[in-house]
């Protein structure tokens, strides 16, 4: 008697389990499918939109997603947008190309040169230990509100990712490799070229990739402070007439950019780094 | 001018050299002298200076005294006609087989790239030319550094136990490839090992390095092909292993007492 109740709750169990194989749960194949991850940005987005509808949340402190569509709309037709996107796009670019050229030349001067490391590394380490906003009322006295104290801050705030990293990469290729050149009858230009710069590259490529998200980040604080274009001027001018909906694409287009740009510095990564299984 | 080169080895003498890192004294007094295109296996205890002794005569350490010569030069920085193969193969991984093999190569672009397809090719691995060494087992990759080093023509060729990472049937059939290469390139080949059936299976003549010395200079006057396992291989190698041993127990009595 006993042993047939077991039986069947054992059949009922491999049938279950059967059917579990067979077709997957609905709620096992939402998570399975592709959407899964925009699940819930999705639903929160939703429930913004109707928050706003429904008037329980004020226009001054949030506008609704519709309305930051029709801003985003009405900004590209008078092409506004284009006008500060690229304003503040040269900004970025202009100001990470000095500062990561820079933190590069240092990096390599001091990763490859035990005098300079000597001369140089304390007052760089002095210096990157200034949180570099803090010096936004100075830059204001020395460059005025021009363009050239946003290049600056950004050049500043780029600098030491790229070189710290550039500086631990070169110090952290095999010496292995290095005395095989070496007695391979390398060099010292084909040394670096071949040896020390590829095997620093992935330790560079991460300072690269930090350095961009310094880069928003600076270029942000500077053009709401000081700017007469620019992504942060459009958001700090839309704030001054309460534009919550032009705020709020102020800051997704920073989110869009900051994306880009790591999506740039990834694909760098596969082409640069081929040779490494992990980025194949 | 490469062919007038390379149809042979370097002759090798070494005087009286002795060298020393901080307070350790890791060889004293050496005396050797390696005719052209032999094959000399250095065996020893791990410690015991063989490598040392290899890195000398790459030019990768200088001896505090002493003299080394290769042919009738003084060994100096690297030169282009000795080559080290190491116990790992010091691939540089981004760079394809084919560029790894062509490093410090001079000429056309064109010219290196033949040279080092053929070279792999020695090798058995022209084929895989422009795979990143990452693809490589562990046996290839040493094929591939072997390649490197043949590349350049050495008449000198230093390996610094190319073999010991390597397993059991693969170690054979390098030792067989190296053993090939060494007889159609004849140029001066050095080994260290810390596996003497390897040097008997190799080397013309065995030398063990011991307290900072040669401890014994064995030739080795077996017919090639040898055959491993064969009695007069096991001989040697009982010889040269009790002498290892004998060795290392008075060692082990002067470290305790």
């Amino acid at each position: 008697m006993l042993s047939g109740v077991h039986d069947r709750i054992e059949a009922e169990v491999a049938s279950e389990a059967a059917v579990t194989q067979a077709r997957p749960s609905l709620w096992q194949r939402v998570a399975d499918s592709r959407l899964a991850p925009w699940l819930v940005p999705l639903a929160l987005l939703a429930l913004w939109q109707v928050a706003a509808s429904a008037g329980w949340l004020s226009t001054r402190v949030a506008p609704s997603p519709i309305a930051v569509v029709r801003a985003a709309w009405e900004l590209i037709r008078s092409g506004e947008i284009f006008v500060h996107l690229w304003a503040s796009f040269v900004r970025a670019l202009i100001g990470f190309l000095i500062g990561g050229v820079i933190g590069l030349a240092l990096g390599f001067l001091n990763g490859g040169f035990k005098v300079c490391e000597r001369l140089l590394d304390t007052t760089i380490q002095m210096v990157r230990n200034v949180p570099h906003l803090s010096l936004i009322p100075l830059v204001i006295l020395w460059f005025g509100i021009d363009e050239a104290g946003k290049l600056f801050l950004v050049a500043l705030g780029t600098l030491f990712p790229v070189y710290l990293n550039t500086f631990h990469g070169i110090r952290s290729v095999d010496p292995a490799l290095i005395e095989m050149g070496r007695s391979y009858g390398l060099s010292n230009w084909q040394l670096f070229k071949r040896v020390i710069l590829p095997g620093a590259m992935p330790s560079i490529l991460v300072g690269v990739r930090f350095a961009l998200g310094f880069m928003w980040l600076t270029l942000i604080v500077a053009e709401t402070i000081s700017a007469s274009s620019g992504i942060g001027y459009m958001a700090m001018t839309a704030r001054e007439f309460m534009q919550t909906d032009v705020v709020v694409v102020a800051i997704l287009l920073y989110a869009l950019l900051g994306k880009l740009a790591d999506t740039a510095s990834r694909l760098l990564e596969r082409r640069l780094l081929r040779w490494n299984p992990a980025f194949q | 001018m490469k062919t007038g080169q390379q149809t042979s080895g370097i002759e090798l003498r070494i005087e009286s050299v002795s060298k020393r890192y901080g307070t350790r004294q890791v060889l004293q007094d050496v005396n050797l002298s390696v005719g052209q295109g032999r094959f000399l296996a250095v065996v020893g205890r791990s410690g015991s200076g063989k490598s040392t002794l290899l890195r000398l005569l790459a030019g990768l350490d200088r001896h505090d005294q002493g003299r080394i010569w290769l042919d009738d030069r003084a060994v100096g920085d690297a030169r282009s006609d000795t080559r080290i193969m190491y116990q790992d193969a010091r691939l540089l991984p981004w760079q394809t087989v084919a560029d790894n093999v062509a490093l410090g190569l001079k000429g056309r672009r064109s010219d290196i790239r033949r040279t080092a397809i053929e070279s792999l090719d020695q090798v058995g691995l022209a084929d895989r030319a422009d795979e990143w060494p990452s693809v490589l087992s562990g046996g290839q990759r040493q094929r591939v550094a072997l390649a490197r080093a043949l590349a350049h023509r050495p008449r000198l060729l230093l390996l610094d136990e190319p073999l010991g990472a390597l397993d059991a049937l693969t170690r054979i059939e390098m030792q067989q490839l190296i053993e090939t290469l060494w007889k159609v390139h004849r140029f001066t080949a050095v080994l260290v090992t810390h596996d003497v059936a390897e040097a008997i299976a190799l080397a013309d003549r065995v030398i063990l390095i011991d307290q900072k010395r040669i401890a014994f200079d064995l030739d080795i006057e077996l017919t090639r092909p040898r055959l491993r396992g064969h009695a007069a291989c096991a001989d040697l190698e009982g010889r040269v292993l009790s002498r290892l041993l004998t060795r290392g127990s008075t060692q082990t009595d002067v470290q305790a007492a």
